[in-house]
């Protein structure tokens, strides 16, 4: 079982415009589907609340860590409300980090969140040096064998 | 207590920080390697071939166990471990739903920016 989620997505627009869409706190509402309190500043946390059609109900809260202009953007927090019926507050807070490139048509964006199972990728790469069999190839073994099951 | 008698307290609980926290260690991670590619093992067999102490080993058992990731059944004088996928199939739902959140929110960022 893969611990992080990785997307990559091409935009056509500069990345002065993506910086802005998702640094912006209105603008980021806006896409994201949340009215934030107020704007994004590294250390403080970010609250608003959620817009989108039946998960009004549920609160937004992340921290702001990084905001390196036009290059990385990053919070710690619960960003998504999977099931309106479910709590999430007690999820351990992962962390989504948003990294622009330049691209010939645009900008290519990647998303990663991850902390799911609360260890630093740095740690996971020594386990993965020291661990027979390798932490990658366990994590596939058991995945495997959990898509079998229905 | 039989596993039908515990199940239902992880599932009230909803969440599945207690299942990814016992994942998050290597030596319990590849327990449950072990676990889930044979057959119920007993605490020798599983501290066969490692470094650790068979109660070391027995303290990580115990921590998948209150996940519900494994199970203890005895035997006579012998405990055995077996593996319950259902935590993971739980787990491994979550980060499909999250991962299919984000699919949303990018198609939305993308209409935003490129309209």
């Amino acid at each position: 079982m893969n611990h992080t989620i990785e997307k990559r997505i091409e935009l056509k627009a500069p990345v002065s415009r993506i910086w802005r869409a998702l640094t912006d706190h209105r603008e980021f509402g806006e896409w994201f589907g949340v009215k934030l309190d107020g704007p994004f500043v590294p250390g403080q946390i970010s609250r608003g609340q959620i817009t989108i059609p039946g998960y009004q109900h549920i609160k937004w809260e992340a921290v702001v860590q990084k905001m390196e202009p036009e290059r990385l953007f990053s919070f710690t927090g619960h960003p998504h409300a999977v099931d309106p019926q479910i709590d999430y507050s007690g999820e351990t807070p992962t962390l989504v980090e948003f990294r622009l490139e330049k691209t010939a048509a645009g900008t290519l964006l990647v998303v990663t969140e991850s902390g799911f199972d609360k260890i630093p990728s740095d740690r996971r790469l020594e386990a993965f040096r020291e661990n027979e069999g390798g932490w990658t190839q366990q994590m596939k073994n058991i995945e495997s064998y959990v898509a079998r099951r229905p | 207590m039989s596993r039908e008698d515990r199940r239902p307290v992880t599932r009230k609980r909803h969440t599945n920080a207690p299942g990814f926290a016992a994942l998050g260690d290597e030596t319990r991670l590849s327990l449950v390697a072990k676990l889930c590619s044979g057959q119920p093992c007993s605490i020798s067999q599983l501290t066969h071939g490692s470094r650790l102490t068979r109660q070391a080993i027995t303290k990580h058992l115990r921590v998948l166990e209150s996940a519900g990731i494994v199970h203890c059944r005895r035997t006579g004088r012998e405990s055995r471990f077996e593996f319950d996928p259902e935590p993971m199939v739980e787990m491994k739902r979550y980060l499909n739903l999250v991962s299919e959140q984000w699919d949303q929110a990018l198609s939305r960022l993308k209409s935003f920016v490129e309209r």
